[in-house]
Order: C-alpha cells, then structure tokens, then sequence
C-alpha cells in the first residue's frame, strides 16, 4: 500500500498500524524509499542505519503481542552528536570520523523500549555548532523547501529530514538555538524543554550548562508526545532535575507578553515583522489577552551566550585529543600530536570558539567576561521571571529574517551568530520554548513563532501551540 | 588583541593553525569581543553573590563497574593501543 507521508503524524500512524492498515515495516520501507529519493539533493542524512527494517519487525512483534506504546513502529532520525550503541556518532566532525558509541544515550534507551525505529544520523554543525549546517566536515545540508538556501543549525539535518517527509520526527540538541532555528527555516515545529527536563546521558557536550535535546516534528501534538516520552530524571546526567522540580499544569491567566523593547521593528525583516503582527491578531482571535512586556537585559542574551558557551566548549572538547577516539595525526612528540590531531580533526567554526573560551577563561580576563557573563545570566533570569508573573507566556519571532543563501553568511562568523538573537535568551534563562511553523514569505519560505514559557510549563507551550496550529488549518 | 595572543591562545588550547589563519581568527576574534564587551556596561549591583542560584551536583565515589568490563569497547575505538593501554609518544627526551 502506498503511505501519505506528508501529512502523516505519530498519532495517525500509531492508530494505523493498531488497526493494521500498515505495519511497522511498511512505514519503515516508505520512509527509507524517502530518503533515497530526497538525500542526494537535501543530504540531511549523513548515514541510514543498515538494521531498519530489523527494527521494524521488532516493532510489528511488539504490536502483536499487545505490548505497544505510542512510539512502537515510529520512525525517527537522529542528530550525530547523539550516541546510539555500535553506531557511529561523529558530531559531523572529521575528529570523530569512525567513532562507534561505546554506549547509548539515555534518550535512545527510551527510545528503544519503547520500540521507536531509528533510520539514521543526520547532519549538523561540527559539535553543534553553527546555524547554517555548512559547518560539517561531511558537506553541507540543503533547505528542502529551495535547495539553494541553508536548512538552519545546527540541527539542520534532523529538520530537514522532517521537512522533506524523511522521518516521523527526529531529535535535536538546542545549546543557543540549534533545534528551533532549523524547524523555522525548514517549516516543522521545534521544541527546546526546561533545562534539565531531558537527560543529556550520551549527548557530545558543547556548552554543558545550556544544551538540552529536545524534538522536530510536524504538529505541536507530536511534539508533546516525544517530550512525554523522554523528559524525566535520570541518574546518569547530574543535571537531570529531580521529579520534585518538575512542576504540575495550573490553569492559565490567558494573557500573553509581548517584549516590544526586544523585537525591534528596525532589526527584523519587513516580512517577519508583519508575520509576527498577525500572529498577535491571532492571539487576540483567540481569546488572549495581550500585555507589552519588558525585559530589560534580554538583549544581553547574545552576549552572554557567546562568553558562556564558548568557554565550555573549550572545557568539554578537550577531550579530543588525538589519543582517546578518532582521528589522530602523529607528530615527533605527543604535545606536536595533540596540536597536529585537533589542528586537523577541527573545522574552523570549532578551532576558533575553542580559541575564545580559553580567552575568556585566561587569567586576568575571567572576571571581566566568564565572571560578568554569569551575574548578567543571573539578572536575564530575574527579568524572565518578572515577566512571567503577569503572563503565561511570551511570544517572538524565532528568527529575525527567512532562511539565507548557502554561503551567505560564511565569512562574517558575528552575522551568523546573530541568527540567533531570538532564540538564546530561552537558553540563558533555562526556560522551555517551541518554534512553529506561521506563515510564508513572498518567496515561499517558511516564517514563524516563537512561544516562551516559565520553567516546567511545557504544558502551556502545548495548549497555546495547539490552539494556534488549529487557527492554520 | 595582537598576532601574538592568538599564537599563545592556539598553544594553550593545543591546536595547530596555519599563518593565514593566525590573521584571520585575530579578525573574527576582535570583532566577536567587541560585540561581547557590550555586557560591561550592564550594573549588576542588584545581585547578591552570597545567593548564588547554582550548586554543583556530586555522585558518590562509590559503586565502580566490574573492572574491565568497557576496557576492550572503549580502546576499540582509540587510534593505537599496545597490550590494554593507549599508546602515545613519548613525552621525555633522551
């Protein structure tokens, strides 16, 4: 039988194969018929896993013996910075190149038992970092709505894979950005939960205090089910928050902030501006009170964000060292060995953020930036936190223009880091957020939403998300 | 920032970079500083540092995994090995 993938969500898909419309192995097959149709041009994947339709049996076994779950027989992609067992997982860098996982992450656990199928990796950001996805040492990703456009990062391979009808869903890491960018130049939706909601077991670290994984998926119902079925507390990841932060739904006030000191008219495209207007107008449709709201120190976010991550990515990729796993390049002692392994191993994006966290971290510029970053984190916090007491959530635009031309922004790295002047503030803060597919622009490029809200309340993400996707359709 | 920190900065963090690239990391790093100096300007008065909002969190040092049993997962994956150790260069000359 032939599958519409386009229009397919996890629910659908679900009640289809409990009712035997189709197994857990014909989805599998449509999905990588899919991919070998789409890849060549998107090159989202960067490997299909040889073992799918192995997974899939397992699946249809589990559906027929009753022990299904709602992920038993879904299809999903997974980003390279994500460990699976056995597979290879090199964070899309050439330093990790035949690196096989020596253990799986606590995400595809759940995955598995839950007998979710997982197709393959896909391409990202060298060590996630960047938002274009041109920064891999395995080619760029394409956006699939033009494939002259980047896709977003540093997620970008695991979006295009849901934009391109190549997954159900996939999964993501989102340190400043990196999975709701992506959804919104590739049109999907995108979900950053609460730090510390998801278990970061088995993820690459890049900036330990900021990264979270979270999902790309076409409906806002998708991704609250993905989030259920993987945000609890794990041991293994000792910023996994206990159960006792993990606060129950309250009702909402139905009033929603809008930081009009933050999105400023001038620093955004015409087109998003407008987009983000009707967005309010249909907020206000829908019942919603809205409130302007000011968060004074949101601006800094950017600013913070670059000292912070930037100093624990120099922290966390020293481990790759030539020696441990992947690539190494033998020089005449070991100092010349480490130098030559990380002078190659790394793309540029990497070498030089790697460069100014040991800045930042050096003696007698710690206080001033590392120091500094953290008391000004401190008071964008302080500001969410104020704001949030009037509203259940705040919304923005994700990204302050469309997707851009491949190369576009490749020799100014300052440029490419202020595509994520939106997104970071949500990472500085700790707080959940969803980007959703809204609008297009006059070229026929996917715009968006950005919906915020206070710690632990996923849950408001999902109501105000799902009654805005229903005004859509 | 000079040409010089940025050769320091490459040996502290030990990674080789190329002249060319010497000139254009001094660039891209200037202009990041610049942007990031903005924070200076931000009064933090407000703050109390005795209440810092994070703490670190320790697991025991207790309950090791059976001796070996990731040894021959985990140097699989190293680049040169001799006899269950990785095998680097050595460190001292003669």
């Amino acid at each position: 039988m032939t599958i519409n993938l386009s229009n397919l969500t996890i629910e659908y898909a679900h009640e289809a194969m409990m009712r035997g419309d189709f197994s857990a192995r014909e989805l599998a097959e449509a999905y990588i018929e899919t991919i070998n149709e789409k890849n060549n041009d998107i090159h989202a994947y960067l490997e299909v896993y040889d073992d799918v339709l192995k997974q899939a049996d397992d699946a249809d076994k589990m559906i027929k013996e009753g022990k299904a779950t709602i992920l038993t027989g879904i299809p999903l992609a997974l980003k390279d910075n994500i460990l699976f067992e056995g597979k290879i997982a090199s964070a899309s860098s050439k330093i990790l190149e035949n690196y096989h996982a020596t253990y799986s992450s606590t995400v595809v656990e759940k995955l598995k038992s839950a007998g979710a199928v997982i197709l393959g990796r896909t391409n990202m950001d060298e060590f996630a970092m960047g938002s274009s996805t041109e920064n891999s040492a395995y080619g760029a990703t394409k956006n699939p709505h033009d494939i002259s456009r980047v896709p977003g990062g540093s997620s970008g391979g695991s979006a295009a894979a849901v934009a391109m009808s190549g997954a159900l869903f996939a999964l993501g890491s989102d340190t400043g950005g990196s999975i709701r960018q992506p959804a919104s130049f590739c049109g999907v939706v995108g979900l950053k939960p609460t730090y510390g909601a998801v278990s970061r077991s088995g993820l690459m670290a890049m900036g330990s205090s900021l990264d979270q994984i979270g999902p790309f998926t076409k409906t806002v119902a998708d991704a609250e089910i993905v989030y259920q079925a993987l945000a609890s507390h794990d041991p293994l990841d000792s910023t996994s928050a206990p159960d006792s932060f993990r606060i129950q739904p309250s009702p909402l006030k139905k009033k929603i902030g809008i930081p009009r000191d933050f999105i400023k008219k001038e620093d955004l495209n015409p087109e998003v501006y407008e987009n983000f207007e009707k967005a309010i107008k249909k907020f206000e449709s829908l019942g919603y009170e809205i409130i302007d709201i000011e968060l004074p120190r949101a601006a800094y976010s950017l600013a913070v964000y670059y000292i912070v991550m930037a100093a624990e990515v120099s922290t966390n990729l020293s481990r790759f060292d030539g020696v441990r796993y992947g690539l190494q390049i033998e020089g005449k002692n070991l100092l010349e060995t480490y130098q030559m392994s990380r002078g190659v191993g790394f793309g540029k994006e990497t070498r030089r953020r790697i460069l100014l966290g040991t800045y930042v971290l050096s003696h007698g510029y710690y206080d001033a930036y590392y120091n500094k970053a953290l008391k000004v984190q401190r008071l964008i916090t302080l500001d969410f936190k104020k704001a949030f007491e009037n509203v259940d959530a705040i919304i923005t635009p994700t990204s302050p223009f469309p997707a851009f031309k491949a190369g576009e922004k490749m020799s100014d790295p300052l440029q490419m880091y202020l595509s994520d002047i939106y997104t970071v503030p949500a990472n500085i803060a700790g707080i959940p957020a969803i980007s959703l597919p809204h609008g297009t622009s006059n070229e026929g490029l996917p715009l968006d939403l950005q919906i915020m809200a206070p710690h632990w309340r996923e849950d408001i993400l999902f109501t105000i998300g799902k009654a805005f996707e229903a005004l859509e359709k | 920032m000079q040409l010089e920190d940025v050769k320091k900065l490459a040996d502290l963090a030990r990674i080789e970079i190329t002249d060319a690239e010497q000139q254009e990391f001094l660039d891209n790093l200037t202009s990041i500083l610049s942007y990031v100096k903005q924070i200076e300007s931000v009064d933090t008065s407000e703050l109390d540092d005795a209440e810092y909002p994070l703490r670190n969190v320790m697991r025991e040092d207790a309950f090791p995994y059976e001796s070996e049993k990731y040894t021959e997962k985990l140097l699989g994956e190293a680049p040169d090995t001799y006899d269950g150790y990785l095998k680097v260069k050595k460190i001292l000359s003669n």
